[in-house]
């Protein structure tokens, strides 16, 4: 072994030497640090139980109100049919069409079926019958939903009279096209299942982000930084040396919101653990590197603070996919939906636990996290080193 | 040919237009506790950071312990030790976790760093503490533990900004007693400080005004090169009127209050004695005594700024 070489080993195993006492300190400032604790245990703990069950975009028992004017038995069989679709819990019968404005302005339902008195003279007699259906469009989505179930119901019903009427001419057991759908990869249609993933890229972001940065800057807003910077502690053995405790803690944070969503939500992993484990770190990464380029620009915890929610909060919200839909974006809204590393994180997440797929599915997004995390981590140290180094 | 600690030369740091350090050049010896006076602002913090090379000067170079500044801040750093007027150890951390974190980060082992603390704690009167959470102890422990820490690693220089600013006057006294302690071990040590009476403690005293030197040497040497005129002290009935009276004279160089009595700066100490008796009396102010007096490092220092203020303007 050479002199260079000898000195090069020297000069690693003493920056090991440092970096566990770093590590070391930082786990014990963190276990004595009540609000980083409550950033990073409640706050994860919260979200999963507010987004899973407040958060349910499952559009079920649906209060529904009609205004029978035609008051026939097949009218109460149509009625009927919405009843025992399992989404609609009827709530009243109406005697005037103005009650069912009154009821939806009180929003004591969310739709109001009006069928017209003709509606079975107009079947009877071969006639197309109209009926009206009044939605609370309020909840654009939901409305959606609700039209969609209403048009279901009709045609189902529709289907049957046609059936009826050539089963007459002796035709009964013709379909022309038999619809067979399965949803793939989340078949119950449960919105936990979609939720689960974009709400640990969305934990992550969070705690990773404000976590880092508020440790640091506390540092430079007590002062602490100084006698570090007159250490020998390199910048790059303090950046590692904060990164490291945070790393581990966000990954402990991503593995009980796992856990929780199985005992919560019976969200199951169908993939790769250690593909999971991998993209989680990579995310892991990006996100402290974000929270080390906003310690560089902040200097008081409550400045971080801000900042750090800003930059993780918002456009994990609202960018990732986490619940609103990329593709219904205008065009140059998707570009800037880029800047966030969750999004890449979000596609990889539910593909690994909703579909099971492998790395050849979504390796544009690891190698889109793998750039963002050199560049954005290359930036924050230039910047540490020249702001608080 | 005395070893030299620190060489300072032509040493100078813009911020923009604004020059804080302005081609600043001298030398500490080893072992010598070297003061560093100046108003806030005058260059004195900013001339530390460089020196303890996590400041880059924008020109002139500095030797510390024998490393260039500039070229090998991380040996500058191994063998150096900085304790800053703002307490700089974790606050939430223990008085063990904090001697252990610094010990390990200057590379000691487990044995060295065992020897240290028990050390640190006698000196900062700290045993049975050593568990406390540092935010809880008083202000003068917590600084006397803040300097343990910076020489847990024994280094030969060490820089001490304002340490005392805060303190109590019984802490300071225990605080220079550590400091002599140093230096008596072979340490160098550079403070800076606004007490003047604590510049008396120093080997050697550098005056710092708007980035630039104006005087350096021992408290004593600075006393005589500057100060070759007699004071007098004159204690009266009304200072205030005798001074408005005094300064009238031409034979008066300077006047200043210093609490009930009178600094006078006089040419010919036998005339001025005869004069300031004649002018008191005609005036019906009872004089008490006039003395002649060792100047202090605040006369001189009042003498230097003034000096600088006249070339100024």
């Amino acid at each position: 072994m050479g002199k260079a070489d000898r000195a090069i080993q020297h000069r690693e195993t003493l920056m090991f030497k440092r970096l566990l006492p770093i590590i070391k300190k930082e786990f014990r400032q963190i276990r004595r640090d009540k609000r980083v604790l409550a950033i990073l245990t409640l706050v994860p703990a919260g979200l999963l139980l507010l987004n899973g069950y407040a958060l349910n975009l499952d559009v079920q028992s649906i209060k529904m109100a009609v205004y029978d004017e035609d008051k026939s038995a097949t009218s109460r069989e149509f009625i009927n049919s919405f009843v025992t679709s399992g989404y609609f819990d009827y709530v009243q019968m109406l005697s005037s069409s103005a009650e069912a404005t009154a009821l939806l302005d009180d929003a004591r339902i969310k739709c109001a079926v009006i069928i017209p008195r003709d509606f079975s003279h107009k079947l009877g007699s071969n006639d197309a019958a109209d009926i009206q259906v009044l939605v609370d469009g309020m909840d654009s989505n939901m409305a959606t939903t609700i039209v969609g179930y209403v048009q279901v119901i009709a045609l189902e019903y529709s289907q049957k009279i046609v059936l009826q009427n050539l089963t007459k001419i002796g035709r009964g057991n013709y379909i022309p096209i038999q619809l067979d759908a399965r949803i793939w990869y989340n078949p119950e249609l449960k919105s936990a299942k979609f939720l689960v993933p974009g709400l640990i890229g969305f934990i992550l972001a969070i705690t990773a982000v404000i976590a880092t940065s508020l440790s640091i800057v506390k540092e430079k807003e007590r002062n602490t930084m100084e006698q570090i910077d007159v250490s020998p502690i390199s910048s790059v053995e303090l950046i590692i040396g904060k990164m490291i405790p945070y790393a581990v803690i966000s990954m402990v944070a991503a593995a009980i919101v796992l856990v929780a969503a199985f005992f919560l939500f019976g969200v199951t992993i169908k993939g790769s653990i250690v593909l999971l484990f991998c993209s989680t770190l990579l995310f892991v990464m990006a996100a402290l590197s974000i929270g080390l380029f906003v310690s560089t620009v902040a200097d008081s915890q409550q400045v971080a603070f801000q900042l750090a929610a800003l930059m993780s909060m918002l456009p994990t919200m609202i960018f990732s996919g986490f619940m609103f839909p990329i593709r219904s974006m205008p065009w140059w809204l998707q570009i800037v939906s880029n800047i966030t590393p969750a999004k890449f994180y979000l596609i990889i997440l539910r593909s690994i636990i909703l579909k099971g797929v492998g790395l050849s599915a979504f390796w544009p997004q690891v190698i889109y996290m793998l750039i963002f995390v050199t560049f954005m981590l290359g930036l924050s140290a230039r910047r540490f080193k020249k702001t608080v180094g | 040919m005395p070893n030299h600690a620190i060489e300072v030369d032509n040493l100078t740091k813009h911020f923009g237009d604004f020059v804080a350090v302005d081609h600043v050049s001298f030398t500490v010896k080893e072992g010598e506790i070297f003061g560093f006076l100046g108003a806030n602002g005058a260059g004195k913090s900013t001339t530390i950071r460089m020196l303890c090379a996590i400041l880059e000067s924008s020109s002139g170079t500095a030797r510390v312990g024998g490393f260039d500044i500039n070229k090998e801040p991380e040996k500058v750093k191994e063998n150096i030790g900085y304790m800053s007027q703002r307490f700089s150890l974790y606050e939430d951390l223990t008085v063990d976790e904090n001697i252990n974190f610094y010990g390990r980060v200057y590379g000691l082992t487990n044995g060295q760093i065992e020897e240290r603390k028990k050390w640190v704690l006698e000196m900062a009167n700290l045993n049975g503490r050593h568990k406390s959470i540092t935010g809880t102890l008083p202000g003068g422990w917590k600084q006397r533990l803040a300097l343990g820490c910076a020489v847990l690693h024994k280094p030969k220089i060490v820089f001490l900004d304002e340490p005392t600013s805060g303190v109590d006057p019984v802490m300071r006294r225990k605080f220079w007693e550590l400091i002599n302690e140093l230096s008596g071990q072979g340490v160098t040590v550079l403070v800076t400080t606004h007490f003047l009476e604590e510049a008396e403690y120093c080997n050697n005293i550098m005056l710092i005004n708007a980035g630039k030197i104006i005087a350096v040497g021992s408290p004593k040497e600075l006393k005589r090169n500057y100060i070759t005129t007699p004071i007098l002290e004159v204690q009266c009935s009304n200072v205030i009127e005798a001074m408005t009276l005094v300064e009238r004279e031409p034979w008066s160089i300077e006047t200043s209050v210093f609490g009930t009595h009178l600094h006078v700066t006089v040419p010919d100490e036998a005339l001025a004695r005869k004069e300031i008796q004649r002018i008191l009396s005609e005036k019906g102010i009872s004089l008490n005594h006039i003395d002649r007096i060792t100047p202090s490092l605040e006369d001189v220092f009042i003498y230097l700024l003034d000096q600088e203020a006249k070339k100024a303007a």
